[in-house]
């Protein structure tokens, strides 16, 4: 495949895991726990390096499934002490990621691993770094991480589809019925964080918010059915990485940038021209309703 | 022949420090059907949650038909508040009543068609087969809370745990839920409510447990709901209304 075609492939992996499991972080109100786990990831991944001297996908996927978990985890705890929720993630996501930054900065800074690629990833170096695959050949390490992430994520969410329906909906109901919320809970987390960190190095911490948020938000506007949702929150995050790369040729600008500009404009066309809870749609509704008075 | 088939002893409850129930203890006998009230904060919300182990007890038992909840939580049915619930769900009432099936149809697997007859057919019971493919946020608060009870009809449950299912919901559909409620109980369930309006106790409920923190008085309505015991939950304060044996104003039939 081309450069480009990498390039492209692997934005839309990310648009497409990141539109599956921001579906479930807007219905369990939990966008800005995506934003404490995208930053925390980064002192998994710091730590993981310390501790094997390796970068490769592995290490990095389980240092930052555990700081994904730690950051659920003391969120929850402080929260218990009686400390605010939103205040609590405030504290505890940025003191993770000061200590990421601080290690970074200090014993392993290096061609690798620095906080402005970290920040804002460079999915221009991705195609680089490739690795063999039998039957398929050469892989760009990034894209084969980011396609497995995709299936087990995938997996993951079909697998237990009702069991995410429920404890979403109603936690209660879903505990009552012997459903392990708590557990289902943190494997939610998991997921985030292991969707996080293979988005890593495309689109950096901070753009891969937008893409866990902002198609799943825009989806949410168009459907009053999960599995519709799951399948246009995908759509929309494939769309926004595509039209995000073209843009981003077009102008001579970030790539990652231009994904998260491009899933705004997703966003504004839905709130405008979704024809269920669009602004002209309720504005019709409005003017409709006044006729008949 | 009535057999217990709810025992609690000396449980206690608390949010974060603050101890919200202490030293309750009672018993529930089979086709009961039962009224908690008791003034805001009285803890009668916890204390079902606690009862089904969503919130974390301090001390105390209980038992479930003379077992553990763990082993007998296919026959308890538990009605959640309706605000309790983000109605904007991208869902309809059919998918919603379907959920209460959710602990039969088991991992790996998806509703039926018959699960879904199932669902519709409590839905039907409610009076809202119209509704069955509407998304539930265009639905009103009384048409939720009917969705709610399907979906509690469809669990089969032995023993029902029911928080505040006639709040704000309008005339009718109190009628149909204590027609419901009443039916459940001719059959033999067991049903518990938080009940919050004191003016329909005694036409609803056969047994009344008044709870302010503790179970104040636990019994019979005709025996226990007296005005003694009422000043004794609610402190006292509570204003008369009406005439010595009428209470003024009277329950929707």
């Amino acid at each position: 495949m081309t450069y480009t075609g990498w390039i492209i492939m692997t934005a839309s992996l990310v648009g497409l895991s990141c539109g599956i499991i921001g579906v479930f972080l807007i219905l369990r109100k939990m966008a800005m726990m995506a934003d404490a786990i995208s930053h925390t990831v980064l002192l998994g991944i710091v730590t993981a390096y310390l501790v094997t001297k390796e970068l490769s996908g592995i290490h990095m996927l389980v240092g930052a499934i555990i700081a994904g978990l730690l950051t659920a985890f003391m969120v929850q705890w402080l929260h218990t002490l009686g400390v605010q929720e939103h205040a609590s993630l405030g504290i505890v996501f940025t003191t993770l990621f000061a200590i990421g930054v601080i290690l970074i900065a200090t014993s392993v800074g290096n061609a690798h691993l620095d906080v402005k690629h970290a920040l804002m990833g460079e999915i221009t170096f991705i195609p680089w770094e490739r690795m063999a695959l039998p039957v398929i050949g050469e892989v760009p390490k990034a894209t084969a991480l980011l396609a497995l992430i995709v299936m087990f994520v995938t997996f993951c969410i079909v697998a237990f589809y009702k069991e995410w329906k429920i404890t979403t909906f109603d936690p209660a109901l879903a505990a009552s019925l012997g459903i392990p919320v708590v557990f289902m809970h943190y494997l939610f987390m998991c997921l985030v964080s292991v969707t996080t960190v293979a988005s890593f190095d495309a689109v950096g911490a901070i753009m891969v918010v937008a893409m866990l948020i902002t198609p799943a938000a825009s989806a949410y506007l168009w459907t009053d059915r999960l599995s519709i949702m799951l399948l246009l929150s995908g759509s929309f995050g494939v769309i926004a990485a595509i039209a995000g790369y073209y843009i981003a040729a077009f102008m001579d600008t970030s790539i990652s940038g231009s994904m998260a500009f491009a899933t705004g404009l997703v966003f504004l066309f839905s709130f405008l021209f979704s024809p269920k809870h669009g602004l002209f749609a309720s504005r019709g509704k409005l003017l409709k309703g006044n006729l008949k008075f | 022949m009535s057999d217990i088939v709810l025992k609690v002893g000396n449980l206690a409850a608390a949010y974060r420090k603050n101890t919200v129930l202490e030293n309750v203890s009672f018993e529930i006998n089979s086709g009961s059907l039962t009224g908690i009230v008791g003034p805001n904060g009285a803890g009668k919300s916890t204390l079902m949650k606690t009862m089904l182990n969503l919130h974390p007890s301090l001390q105390g038992t209980v038992s479930f038909f003379h077992s553990s909840l763990e082993k007998m939580k296919k026959r308890i049915g538990y009605v959640p508040q309706r605000g309790s619930v983000d109605w904007d769900f991208p869902t309809d009432a059919l998918d919603v009543v379907t959920m209460g099936l959710y602990g039969q149809v088991g991992w790996f697997k998806r509703a039926s068609s018959a699960h879904k007859r199932k669902a519709y057919e409590a839905l039907e019971k409610m009076g809202m087969a119209d509704y069955a493919n509407r998304q539930i946020s265009q639905l009103s608060g009384g048409q939720q809370q009917r969705v709610f009870l399907a979906r509690a009809l469809v669990q089969e449950a032995d023993l029902y745990f029911m928080d505040e299912p006639l709040a704000g919901v309008d005339a009718a559909t109190e009628r149909a839920i204590m027609k419901t409620l009443q039916e459940l109980k001719s059959i033999g369930k067991t049903v518990l409510v938080v009940h919050h309006d004191l003016q329909t106790v005694t036409d609803y409920y056969d047994h009344v447990l008044f709870l302010n923190r503790t179970v104040i008085a636990h019994g019979k309505t005709k025996e226990v709901f007296t005005r003694n015991n009422i000043a004794k939950t609610y402190g006292g304060d509570i204003r008369w209304l009406g005439e010595e044996n009428g209470y003024g104003l009277y329950p929707v039939k």
